[in-house]
């Protein structure tokens, strides 16, 4: 699991790359020139996906520019005035924000609860399915929510626990009171954590599969063969097996912790009101492109971003510490 | 990193070490994919020798847990596509999503398939998502392959210039500023441009194409291929695994996109069906057009097969492609996701 690639700090940046391109002795005193040469098609290749990537991701980050000035569409970066930190002062007293942050940290939390030991209960349930045939049926059919829009979804949670719902429905013609669980601020937190149940903890065990189906069984059996029982494997084979996969996740959900479901939360807004479901993605987006702050919100959106990304860096510097891969390693 | 390509034309050899270290593809998925010597030593009931019985509860616990799940999933999805096809009368009468199929008919989906709003959205939703995915594949690969080569000229400095995008994004008003600026709005090059590079999708590919075996690629170097007719020669035949899930992956991003729509889309005639979707299923607003007058005066239920059918088809491009790709699932979602 520990690949020697992708990341940052570990490509290599001398030619000499020892374990990728085993050259002859020769390469290692290779000029600019005949390197340019070799890999000119190698360089060319990645331009089309960096072209996009610079007008579509590195130009907006100068746009951030806009946090720091009283911007107006129509005097554009160039003529707006310059006002320093005056716009983050702003979004640091600014109680909606404050309130979007808190919900922000709670959703996180709550899923953090209640939706990440989901795929790993059931990857553990699917992996003990002896037949080949029912474990590739029901893995079809979980994996299938995670394809769909989040459109879709809502919409089939309202058709089932709307207040005119399925659910309601049934329970009324029975005499029962119905419910709306999908108008209840109260419930909301609940509400939004089924719908990423439902939605993407089957498509979740698709990894922990993966990472139990690299343990030997000759480790399983050699346990039992010492007297060890399926719970004693479970907690000393089974389990450590996950481990690097579940602190990989752990952190990448950390390092996420403000971004939460927006297109979940925005299509629910309206719904059951901003004072629940306000998070920092849609405070950006109303505040923005809605009321036309948009100083204000880029402020906004730029403090997320870069408190995002001290918080994965410092997510994966604990993994370290803790000994573990993390995302990418020094 | 072990040599490894595609199970289809791996060497016996490479399979082995593969299945040894429990890395790569030729890595036992399950111990039924075990050599013949050890799926002998099994019992009747499929169970490895060592192995203790279950207990009959637990067993039984375990079926109902598992068959919960399936419900869980199965069930609503179920009961839309049945109401779509029921009739009015039928949606009436059991007071909203029919369970039990009564009268069944295909009068919703000629109806909304017969021109109009829900017709012209589901074409612009496909329309964005084949050119979507096709130029993202195009860019994708020739990326991927371009990164697959530690050492390469200015090999970690454009590594970097993809990865920081994983880490750092500008954030939703400038992007949005910058497509304003660009004059796109109104225009489906916005809902396309913005989201063409995942580096997440790239560095799977990447990943799956230093798996590949050096020796065939140095073969085709010593044959005079170059890199463009390796690339399009030798890697792509022994990925299609992996093309398939990331072409996936990117279908059902364009396909689903939602929020660039609302963003970057204000001409109701341009809308994709995922805001035809929202604004006539979830938010309830009569479809010009679509439903027949006099049902949408008869009350909230009104349409109710209409509706149903929409979801029904915003899932159809999905459930077309789903089955084929889905057993390349592990193969090509591992490869990267784990091994990256």
């Amino acid at each position: 699991m520990s690949a020697p690639t992708t990341t940052p700090g570990q490509g290599n940046p001398t030619p000499e790359a020892p374990a990728a391109t085993p050259g002859p002795p020769a390469a290692r005193r290779r000029t600019l020139a005949t390197r340019w040469r070799r890999d000119r098609a190698l360089v060319l290749m990645t331009l089309p996906a960096i072209a996009l990537l610079a007008v579509f991701a590195y130009l907006p980050m100068l746009g951030n520019i806009a946090a720091f000035q009283y911007y107006s569409p129509y005097s554009g970066f160039f003529n707006s005035p310059f006002v320093g930190l005056d716009n983050f002062a702003r979004v640091f007293t600014n109680p909606a924000f404050l309130n979007a942050v808190l919900n922000t940290l709670m959703i996180t939390a709550f899923q953090l609860v209640f939706f990440f030991p989901v795929p790993i209960a059931l990857a553990l349930l699917l992996n003990s399915v002896i037949s080949p045939r029912v474990r590739v049926f029901i893995q079809s059919v979980v994996y299938l929510p995670h394809f769909f829009s989040w459109v879709l979804v809502v919409t089939i949670f309202q058709q089932i626990l709307g207040g005119a719902g399925l659910i309601s429905q049934t329970l009324r013609e029975n005499g029962y009171s119905g419910f709306d669980l999908m108008t209840n601020p109260d419930t909301f937190l609940l509400l939004i954590t089924l719908q990423a149940v439902w939605k993407d903890a089957g498509w979740g065990i698709i990894i922990f599969l993966a990472a139990l189906s690299t343990v030997d069984p000759a480790l399983h059996e050699a346990a039992a063969s010492d007297g060890a029982g399926r719970w004693r494997r479970m907690w000393h084979i089974t389990l450590p097996a996950l481990r690097p996969v579940v602190i990989l996740l752990l952190i990448l959900r950390l390092g996420d912790s403000l971004t939460v479901g927006f297109e979940q939360l925005i299509l629910q807004r309206d719904a059951v009101g901003a004072e629940v479901s306000e998070v920092v993605d849609t405070f950006v987006y109303y505040q923005g492109v809605v009321y036309g702050d948009w100083s204000f919100a880029a402020a906004a959106g730029l403090a997320k971003g870069l408190v995002s990304l001290v918080l994965v860096l410092g997510a994966n510097k604990l993994a370290h510490v803790f000994g573990e891969a993390g995302v990418y390693q020094r | 990193m072990s040599a490894q390509i595609g199970d289809q034309t791996a060497p016996a050899a490479v399979t082995e070490t593969a299945r040894r270290t429990g890395v790569g593809p030729g890595a036992p998925q399950r111990h039924d994919d075990l050599p013949p010597t050890r799926r002998r030593r099994r019992r009747a009931n499929g169970r490895p020798v060592w192995e203790e019985d279950p207990h009959p509860v637990g067993l039984g616990l375990k079926g109902v847990v598992l068959a919960l799940v399936v419900l869980v999933v199965a069930f609503p999805l179920y009961t839309v596509v049945v109401t779509s096809f029921s009739t009015q009368a039928e949606t009436l009468r059991a007071g909203g999503l029919v369970v039990i199929p009564g009268e069944l008919t295909l009068e919703a989906y000629r109806q909304i398939l017969s021109g109009g709003v829900v017709t012209r959205a589901a074409v612009v939703s496909v329309g964005i998502t084949v050119v979507g995915t096709a130029l993202s594949m195009l860019v994708s690969v020739l990326a991927a392959y371009g990164l697959s080569r530690p050492g390469s000229l200015l090999h970690t400095p454009l590594l970097f210039v993809f990865l920081i995008t994983m880490f750092f994004s500008a954030g939703l008003i400038p992007s949005y500023l910058l497509v304003s600026g660009l004059g796109l709005i109104d225009s489906y090059w916005a809902l396309i441009l913005p989201t063409a590079v995942s580096a997440f999708n790239i560095l799977i590919l990447r990943n799956f194409f230093m798996g590949i075996d050096n020796a065939i690629l140095d073969a085709a170097r010593i044959d005079g291929a170059g890199e463009w007719r390796i690339l399009l020669r030798i890697v792509m035949p022994l990925s299609g695994a992996v093309l398939a899930v990331v072409a996936l992956f990117y279908g059902v991003g364009y396909f689903n996109a939602f929020f660039n729509a609302v963003l970057y889309i204000n001409d109701n005639a341009k809308w994709p069906l995922q805001l035809v979707l929202r604004s006539y299923v979830l938010q309830g607003a009569s479809l010009p057009g679509g439903a027949d007058p006099g049902q949408a005066a008869s009350g909230a239920v009104a349409g109710m097969p209409i509706k149903m059918a929409v979801v029904v088809l915003a899932t159809v491009p999905i459930l077309l492609v789903y089955p084929f790709v889905q057993r390349h699932f592990t193969k090509g979602v591992i490869f990267g996701a784990i091994k990256g």
